[in-house]
């Protein structure tokens, strides 16, 4: 299979992307490591008329100590992010889920920024950071600015982010010590989550964030609010899917989602309590 | 556009368009054809090839990524002189392959594997091979291939476990 006919030009810096981005309009498409993108392409469900290649933008790949949080690079790959001693240290859900992300060859190509503006609902790493309440940074033509997780996702495929402007960092809070579990239902070892569960719990810290459970990454809300009000981890993991809206397909009916979610978050509290 | 790649110590440079994918690059403007493609939606792996030092699945990535890249792919693995790599060795000894069609992306991932993770537990290689499918299911021994490479003795018998059908179930 061969995408349809498109140009292809080389961003030089993040500023040279927000350029070209202007340049070409909606009509481009930003490419960082391709492995949501190309697939999409191969089958014509994406057809854009120009590709801003980011694969050369060195500048954002990076994992660094922030102070309070880790910043990390747009560009930093799958495989950056599951060896990165640092973030086995400060936020170990992340290094753990991201070695869960596809298989060796597309951790070695596939980004969190990237996996983050595709917004597929059924990627593992925006539940995991709903879960840790990250801040993104966007940057555009007036400047850069901060995008809380929490108002990223905004339909099907679609995020926050303006035609012009570029994912540039992701900021995730240090959660060293913090109970965490990465639960990824699949019935074979590279698919996509059926349903899967990103969690920290303990230490003031409640975040759960739900896999292909809706249009888009979502948060189990009312387990978050009944472990908040102080319910125990059965009872909170047997709201799991309340307020979600999963869909039906070939893996799965909506209520076999449902239940997925809601044996996935007690078996996730669980082992967040064995690691706080 | 025009890109140069050096694909197992030889340079090559070429006017490819923008959709060209390396897998295509590699096979019909090369003539490099060890690369097989398989499902072609970066699923099965029989198109992994090293990019800079990394398997990566070549279907999944456009000639014009790869430009001023180094890239190893099956042909590139032995010595000059037709010597198998101890990998390639090992699937050998180990008859790590049925019909063959996956071998070649195989070894480049499991080559791959080793680099990063040189004493692999037989569930290290299991999961490492993840992204590579044979339809013969002759994964028992390409395991068995790949740990015993690990030893670096090609003819050594590792020893394998019976495999934990049960693990994952939901209730």
């Amino acid at each position: 299979m061969i995408p349809a006919a498109f140009d292809y030009v080389r961003a030089e810096s993040a500023d040279h992307a927000v350029t070209l981005l202007g340049e070409h309009g909606d009509e481009a498409k930003l490419l960082a490591g391709g492995h949501s993108l190309l697939p999409m392409m191969k089958l014509r469900l994406a057809v854009p008329a120009v590709l801003v290649d980011l694969g050369r933008v060195t500048e954002l790949s990076y994992i660094r100590d922030a102070g309070d949080h880790v910043a990390i690079g747009a560009l930093t790959r799958h495989r950056d992010l599951e060896t990165s001693e640092l973030l086995r240290e400060q936020v170990p859900l992340l290094a753990h889920a991201a070695s869960h992300v596809g298989d060796p060859q597309v951790r070695h190509r596939g980004t969190i920024g990237g996996s983050l503006a595709h917004s597929d609902p059924a990627s593992d790493l925006p539940a995991v950071l709903l879960a840790v309440d990250a801040v993104l940074v966007a940057t555009g033509p007036s400047g850069a600015r901060e995008i809380p997780i929490g108002e990223f996702f905004t339909g099907y495929f679609e995020s926050a982010l303006a035609d012009d402007e570029v994912l540039a960092e992701v900021r995730v809070p240090k959660l060293a010590g913090v109970g965490w579990s990465f639960q990824k239902f699949n019935r074979r070892a590279q698919d996509w989550a059926i349903v899967g569960v990103a969690a920290v719990h303990g230490g003031g810290h409640i975040g759960i964030g739900l896999v292909h459970m809706g249009s888009t990454p979502v948060r189990a809300s009312a387990a978050e609010s009944a472990l908040a009000a102080g319910a125990s981890v059965g009872d909170a993991a047997a709201q799991a899917d309340e307020g979600t809206d999963p869909s039906a397909d070939l893996n799965a009916s909506e209520e076999y989602r449902r239940h997925l979610a809601r044996v996935l978050v007690r078996r996730a509290l669980e082992e967040c309590a064995t690691r706080g | 556009m025009q890109i140069t790649v050096t694909i197992n110590g030889a340079e090559h440079t070429a006017d490819v368009e923008p959709r060209t994918l390396l897998v295509n690059h590699i096979r019909e403007g090369v003539g490099l054809t060890g690369t097989n493609i398989g499902c072609d939606t970066s699923s099965c792996g029989a198109c992994t090839v090293h990019l800079d030092g990394e398997s990566v699945k070549s279907c999944t990535v456009l000639a014009v990524q790869a430009d001023g890249c180094d890239i190893t792919t099956i042909e590139g693995v032995a010595a000059a002189d037709g010597t198998l790599s101890t990998m390639q060795e090992a699937f050998r000894q180990h008859h790590g392959l049925q019909c063959g069609y996956c071998t070649p992306g195989m070894v480049m991932a499991a080559t791959s594997l080793l680099r990063e993770n040189p004493s692999p537990s037989e569930r290290d290689v299991r999961e490492g091979l993840e992204g590579n499918l044979c339809r013969c299911t002759g994964y028992h021994n390409i395991v068995k291939a790949v740990l015993a490479a690990a030893t670096g003795d090609p003819t050594s018998t590792p020893s394998m476990t019976p495999v934990d059908l049960t693990a994952g179930s939901a209730s």
